[in-house]
């Protein structure tokens, strides 16, 4: 986490409890989230809002500390230079799109974010497909592997719901880089790198299966977990865990998600 | 009696001299097909033939019934019109688990290979929204259950990445995590190479892989109270130190281990009926390998000497002495010689580690005592249980400690909201871990890139153009465990 984000991070405003919000919605917020992320924008990005101090739900919070409200915040854009290989990494990219013609790097990639040693670039969802083939074609950048796609769903980031997440591996240059796409939850559509990546098949089909992200130009894109039939897409968030209490001597325990807790 | 005297049996399948007693028509159990008739007439035919009943729709009817198997197959080369789709599995005693193969054949040929995964699916990335970040590793263990450790030390490696305590964990613990890991490695290895000779029909290699593997699921039982499942890397360090007398044991079993791996090497490396089945079977170039994402032996077999430990060392690799294996036919039987090397090497690196173990003393958990899981276990002739002192302190002298152990067990650490892949060298190929938090006790998401999930994805590649039989092999040379596949 950058400075910055760590100092807001720390700094909750503390207003009366909203009634209209249960505190049993995961990060229920009344902010708005929606605002677009500029590029240069070094701000954390807010993805929710946490609320009282230990984070209990069931129960209510006991501790004197119900209204207080803490931001959820996201490592922001960071700022040239990057450090280690990154720079290199997106100039080369920058200028291997550019000449390409087919998107310019300024509408490709949204936000680059250095955080704990790991590039992510956030790429605009029509533009993935030509920035997964730039980055395995091109010889200075050649990530031969996409090792994987894992979903990740923010329900209060109106606009921006749903998260695929790419981790790309250049054997040639040892380096390792993270693509982040987002789409709506209305619109939940991303292009398929199958064409470039052969081996995203199985993941963009679970990424699918457990978020329901739709991979447009996927080959075959069926549930693979799940079965064929199986009614929505248990990994968001709004997907209850399930499960069924369970009594033993006399007493009975709740299931996981429906114990007091904290978080 | 005298019915069954006088009629005349079909020849040959039925001892005429045995006799049955005849049950009277009303006596006889319903249901019975009307085609067989009832057993009085001279009409005790083959119960499965094909009948005018089924010629009625014109459709072609084949009875498989013996026969010359060559005929059979050309038989079936000729009508190549004719689909077969063959479901192997989920429940089969060669797929490992539950894996389900959708094979199409022509003849003994197979012409397209699918896999069919998701019969083990648990929802244990899902479930681990809803513990703390600490019982997770209990969770995570219990994917890839022949590798329990690789899917603790990547899932630790990327809590600490979160928390910023990549540098803070203790030498001793470090070690410790390397010496489980290739413990693992090589327990993984051997039920992969005793698995895949059973697959073959050589219960031998079975049984002496099985065997080899039982002392260092001893090791594991004495380090951390299970032979599986171990939940013994925690985030911060592990959970205990080695016990009393541990490396005196695994110096005592290395030697055992290298003997018993020389031993399936003897059985293996040059068996002439081995080769003729591995040989050349599950051939996968490096071109196909970079395309679908396939890492581990499947890649080394290509000759391209990519280990994680080497070019992108964690846990201290880059100070280990070890080589990476690699050979070139790129085939099932290069695969299980790089498996048998590589665990010559990793038995290097346990040596390593024990000597290292014996100089380097300390604490074996992060100093942090907010982070630091407070429990220090200590295992009890039941085989697990909370260390005396430990109890005495919280309960008795320390106020600091009492508070940090109740904070931790009910409500945990909190981990800086922001994202981490952490990949490691697993025993089939890269391991990661993408965790993302945000700023809670519990992980916000955590996935798994299980190496076996991504390299199923070849079962088609390996397998497409050879015979039935070469897709057992194949699907072995790949070693998938389902358990990760699916999780």
């Amino acid at each position: 986490m950058s400075d910055d984000a760590k100092a807001s991070a720390e700094k909750p405003t503390a207003t009366p409890p909203d009634p209209t919000l249960d505190s049993h919605d995961f990060h229920a917020t009344d902010v708005d989230l929606t605002k677009a992320l500029a590029t240069d924008d070094t701000t954390p990005v807010q993805v929710g809002e946490r609320r009282g101090m230990f984070g209990a739900t069931r129960g209510g919070d006991t501790s004197g500390y119900g209204g207080l409200r803490t931001p959820i915040l996201l490592p922001g854009s960071s700022q040239k230079p990057y450090g280690g290989y990154f720079d290199e990494l997106t100039d080369t990219l920058g200028a291997a799109l550019d000449a390409a013609g087919d998107t310019a790097y300024v509408h490709a990639v949204q936000r680059v974010v250095v955080d704990r040693g790991e590039l992510t670039l956030h790429i605009a969802r029509e533009a993935l497909p030509t920035v997964a083939r730039t980055m395995r074609d091109d010889p200075a950048l050649r990530f031969e592997i996409c090792t994987g796609v894992s979903g990740v769903h923010f329900p209060n980031e109106t606009g921006r719901e749903l998260h695929a997440v790419y981790h790309l591996l250049s054997i040639t240059h040892n380096r390792r880089v993270r693509l982040e796409v987002t789409a709506p939850e209305g619109d939940p559509t991303i292009p398929s790198i199958v064409e470039t990546y052969p081996a995203a098949d199985w993941h963009e089909r679970e990424t699918w299966d457990m978020f329901g992200i739709i991979f447009e130009g996927h080959p075959a894109l069926t549930r693979i977990l799940m079965p064929d039939d199986w009614p929505g897409h248990p990994q968001r968030k709004d997907y209850p865990l399930g499960g069924i209490p369970v009594e033993y001597k006399g007493g009975t325990v709740p299931p996981p998600d429906e114990r007091r807790s904290y978080n | 009696m005298a019915t069954h005297e006088e009629t005349t049996r079909n020849a040959g399948t039925t001892d005429t001299s045995t006799v049955y007693e005849d049950i009277p028509a009303d006596e006889q159990s319903p249901g019975l097909d009307p085609a067989l008739g009832d057993g009085h007439e001279n009409d005790l035919r083959d119960p499965y033939a094909t009948t005018d009943a089924d010629r009625e729709d014109g459709a072609r009817v084949f009875n498989a019934s013996g026969g010359d198997w060559g005929d059979l197959v050309d038989e079936a080369t000729a009508l190549h019109e004719e689909r077969i789709v063959v479901n192997m599995g989920p429940q089969h005693p060669s797929t490992h688990g539950v894996l389900r193969l959708i094979l199409e054949l022509d003849g003994e040929t197979v012409t397209e290979a699918r896999a069919g995964i998701g019969y083990l699916h648990t929802g244990i990335e899902k479930n681990m929204e809803f513990r703390t970040w600490v019982q997770g590793v209990t969770f995570c263990t219990r994917m890839d259950y022949l590798t329990p450790m690789f899917q603790e030390a990547t899932y630790c490696l990327a809590i600490e990445r979160l928390l910023g305590i990549e540098d803070q964990i203790p030498e001793r613990a470090t070690i410790i995590r390397v010496l489980m890991m290739e413990l693992t490695r090589i327990n993984s290895h051997l039920v992969c190479i005793g698995t895949g000779g059973m697959e073959l029909g050589a219960t031998t290699v079975m049984t002496v892989g099985f065997r080899e593997r039982e002392r260092i699921l001893r090791i594991f039982e004495a380090v951390t109270g299970l032979r599986m499942n171990n939940a013994y890397i925690r985030p911060g360090g592990v959970s205990q130190d080695l016990p009393h007398g541990c490396l005196d044991q695994i110096n005592d079993t290395v030697p055992q281990l290298r003997k018993g791996i020389h031993e399936i090497e003897l059985l293996l490396n040059e068996n002439p009926i081995l080769k003729g089945r591995l040989v050349d079977v599950g051939y996968l170039d490096l071109a196909g390998c970079m395309a679908l994402g396939v890492t581990g032996p499947i890649l080394r077999s290509t000759g391209l000497p990519h280990d994680l430990r080497k070019s992108q060392p964690y846990c201290g690799y880059e100070t280990y002495d070890f080589d990476v294996i690699t050979r070139t036919n790129a085939d099932a039987y290069d695969r299980l010689r790089i498996r048998l090397d590589e665990m010559y090497e990793s038995l290097k690196i346990v040596e390593q580690c024990v000597e290292r173990l014996k100089k380097v003393q300390g604490p074996v958990m992060v100093e942090d005592k907010k982070i630091a899981w407070p429990a220090q276990l200590s295992v009890g002739s039941d085989g697990q249980g909370n260390s005396l002192d430990h109890i005495r302190e919280i309960m008795g002298t320390s106020m600091e400690s009492l508070i940090h152990h109740f904070k931790l067990v009910t409500e945990g650490f909190r981990v800086p909201a922001g994202q981490a892949y952490v990949p490691i060298e697993s025993p089939k190929g890269e391991l990661g871990c993408h965790l993302v938090s945000d700023g809670g006790t519990r992980p916000y998401r955590a996935h798994f890139r299980d190496p076996s999930f991504n390299n199923l994805q070849a079962v088609a590649a390996l397998s497409e153009g050879g015979q039935v039989a070469d897709v057992i092999v194949a699907v072995a040379s790949i070693d998938p465990v389902m358990g990760g596949v699916d999780r």
